[in-house]
């Protein structure tokens, strides 16, 4: 019985902790991005909205990967009339593609700035500013007190941040709500048609404040995201979708 | 307004200046010399030099008769104007309208000026004592009329200042060359024994035009006031300009702060009153040993808020080196546009593009580096991958055509495509496996081709088949065959990477 209490009373206290560092309540189902299960992972299972994400990549496959990625929770974020700042140092990005993530091209600002100091202080300037939804930089290392820096702009503007680190050398501790690691993994095409179909991705959350890691299979349609298990994956031969090319 | 004019005249503009530069010249008479009709004529010659007789316009020979030891120095072509330019520029700390006036002199538009140096006194003072502390020896007449300015300094015995309504009591006695009239006229009137401007200025004019030509009433009409004449500012004025002069020199930076601040407040005002931004503006600093430092900003929209534009100022105040100090501010706007009226505190709180606080943003972005590049893009109507889509020319430019989105396009897309080493089973078919920087990659599953055609009215070359291609991890990339197949290996190129 004491124990029960005992139980009782500290998730009474977490929630409470949770509320006071300003963690919104789960309250409807429309604030939601879709991502299902991954979702659980976070405080009160929301995915928490102006805080800074992270997202690590190796390789320029992983980085489009990330990209695509995120362009699917903009597409979320931004709904109708909102605006993202996407800062860098070189613009690779195709906006062509990031139309197909339901994200209107046309209501991102890229910016590049050449060093990588300017590109972070362009990012902590985005931040601060109320009109902006999301704000996107892509960078090759974060430290902590930079992470520190971005956390505290968020805090008062209440704007969405994400952080792309390329090859990071080392990944050094941050201050940030959320570190992700997107790889791609075989598309499932329905009823083995040839061809490729939809971007499936393996999201996988290296570390979640106030939270816990979490791993989840995801695909994109325009639909919005699915998730879905690793066994449905019918690794077929390649020979057979040789022959069936033609 | 009354207009009142000043005139320079440096007697001595290109020796001075070549004694400023070598002191050793100060106590030798020395002269310049060009080449001019198959012999030497002396061109400039220093006080000394001239108080043994030597003047311009005679051979060197012949100065040489006068002074044996004398010094002769070629002279670089076009050094009176150089001089002269740079003179002027100086001179834009007195009033915003200079003008040269070739070969050694320059006119100041000095309405409304003097008052702010305490008179006009004082203000001469100032001048004529800033040239002479330099080395420089001047002469300076101020009237209503340029004409009587120039007709003072040049022949007036020393700086004079003629009253509003004064300049024909004061130019009658002088000789009619202070006219700046040509020389067979003044020949003309030597020889009719007319000496002095009042000897003639009252015959009937239609006597003086038949003897003299128009020329000579024009320019006594001038020097009358009762024609107006017109001087060609070395800097044009700009429609919006604000000017800060300062009692002692600034050398701080929160100093240069205040002074922005005060300009922008006067500024701003004025465009706002007219329903104008401004687009890009420069603040010039005129500092005290003569050069002029200038930081520019520019704006993504048209603006008129004080606070914003100090801002982008601020970013720059660092670029500026004060050295002993600024003494005067001058702030132009070089790009106005209409602004739209903006009411602050309703629509602080939309969301997007029209936000004020976002092209603010994006204002102090490219003020911190000059060099970042700020773009939006827009579709534009074309399949070739580098050309679907342009940046857009202003902040609010909607798109003409819709995005393309039947064809799966990358996330990323290299900028410039990069050769792949292939293997195709037979024409036409995507590859089986690629190499690209040393790593193989084995094909899974693809789609295509997709053929885009290369718009020949734009540029020549081959068309190209794109396939999109997955490998046995599941990363996704955009390649494609340049041309038709041909057996040749290098034809193939990686051109993106799907998410």
């Amino acid at each position: 019985m004491m124990l029960e209490d005992k139980q009782a009373l500290i998730s009474k206290l977490k929630k409470d902790l949770l509320a006071w560092q300003g963690v919104p309540q789960r309250s409807n189902d429309a604030s939601t991005m879709g991502l299902g299960p991954l979702e659980k992972a976070f405080p009160n299972g929301v995915f928490p909205k102006g805080v800074i994400h992270e997202f690590v990549s190796f390789n320029r496959m992983d980085s489009a990967a990330s990209c695509g990625f995120i362009g699917g929770l903009l597409g979320k974020l931004m709904q109708t009339d909102g605006i993202c700042i996407w800062i860098g140092s070189i613009q690779t990005v195709f906006p062509a593609a990031i139309r197909s993530f339901g994200v209107d091209p046309a209501s991102i600002v890229f910016v590049s700035m050449k060093r990588e100091k300017d590109v972070l202080w362009a990012m902590e300037e985005a931040l601060k500013c109320h009109g902006i939804t999301a704000v996107l930089a892509e960078i090759h290392q974060l430290d902590f007190v930079q992470s520190r820096r971005l956390q505290l702009a968020v805090e008062k503007s209440r704007v969405t941040g994400f952080i792309l680190q390329h090859n990071p050398k080392i990944l050094l501790a941050t201050s940030c709500a959320a570190r992700w690691k997107v790889t791609s993994l075989p598309s499932q095409s329905d009823d083995g048609l040839p061809g490729i179909g939809y971007p499936c991705w393996d999201v996988e959350l290296l570390k979640v404040r106030n939270g816990s890691p979490a791993k989840e299979q995801i695909t994109w349609s325009p639909q919005g995201f699915k998730t879905f298990s690793k066994k449905e994956i019918q690794v077929k031969d390649w020979n057979y979708n040789y022959q069936n090319l033609g | 307004m009354k207009k009142r004019f000043a005139s320079l005249w440096f007697p001595h503009l290109k020796t001075d200046w070549l004694t400023v530069c070598k002191p050793h010249l100060q106590n030798i008479p020395f002269v310049l010399s060009i080449a001019a009709q198959g012999r030497l004529i002396v061109s400039g010659s220093n006080l000394l030099a001239e108080q043994a007789g030597v003047h311009s316009g005679m051979a060197i020979a012949d100065a040489r008769a006068f002074i044996p030891s004398l010094k002769i120095i070629n002279e670089q072509a076009g050094l009176a104007e150089k001089l002269l330019h740079s003179i002027a520029e100086w001179c834009i700390r007195y009033t915003p309208q200079v003008a040269l006036d070739t070969p050694d002199g320059i006119i100041l538009d000095i309405s409304g000026c003097a008052h702010l140096w305490g008179g006009e006194a004082a203000y001469l003072t100032s001048i004529v004592s800033k040239f002479r502390q330099h080395g420089y020896d001047v002469r300076m007449g101020i009237a209503d009329t340029i004409g009587a300015a120039w007709a003072v300094a040049h022949f007036g015995h020393e700086d004079i200042i003629i009253n509003e309504q004064a300049q024909s009591e004061t130019l009658l006695p002088l000789s009619p060359a202070a006219l700046r009239l040509e020389d067979v006229q003044l020949k003309r009137l030597q020889s009719l024994g007319l000496r002095s401007i009042g000897s003639f200025s009252k015959m009937p004019r239609s006597v003086l035009r038949r003897r003299f030509g128009d020329s000579l009433l024009l320019r006594l009409d001038q020097a009358m006031g009762l024609e107006d004449e017109f001087v060609i500012s070395i800097k044009p004025i700009l429609p919006y300009e604000e000017r800060l002069p300062c009692l002692e020199p600034i050398c701080t930076a929160n100093g240069i702060e205040l002074a922005l601040e005060d300009l922008l407040n006067k500024l701003c005002k004025r465009l706002s009153g007219e329903g104008k931004g401004l687009r890009a503006a420069e603040l010039n600093c005129h500092r005290v040993d003569g050069k002029i430092e200038t930081i520019t900003i520019e704006t993504n929209r048209a603006t008129a808020q004080v606070k914003h534009i100090l801002q982008l100022f601020v970013l720059k105040i660092p670029q500026i080196e004060p050295a002993l100090g600024i003494e005067l501010f001058t702030l132009g706007v070089s790009k106005v546009e209409t602004a739209d009226p903006v009411q602050e505190n309703l629509w602080n709180n939309r969301i997007g593009l029209k936000n004020p606080t976002v092209t603010e943003l994006l204002d102090r972005l490219k003020s911190r580096d000059a060099n970042c590049d700020i773009s939006r893009y827009v579709p534009s109507a074309h399949y070739w991958p580098e050309r679907s889509m342009k940046i857009a020319a202003k902040m609010d430019e909607v798109a003409a055509v819709d995005w393309q989105t039947a064809r799966p396009r990358p996330t990323r897309l290299l900028k410039i495509p990069e050769r792949i080493i292939v293997t195709a089973p037979i024409p036409d078919y995507p590859p089986i496996l690629f190499r690209y920087k040393g790593d193989t990659y084995t094909i899974r599953k693809a789609d295509g081709p997709e053929r885009i055609e290369r718009e020949w009215w734009i540029d020549p070359g081959e068309h190209r088949d794109y396939y999109a291609v997955e490998d046995l991890q599941g990363r996704r990339f955009w390649l494609y065959r340049a041309g038709h197949y041909d057996g040749q290996a290098d034809q193939w190129f990686i051109h993106g990477f799907f998410a």
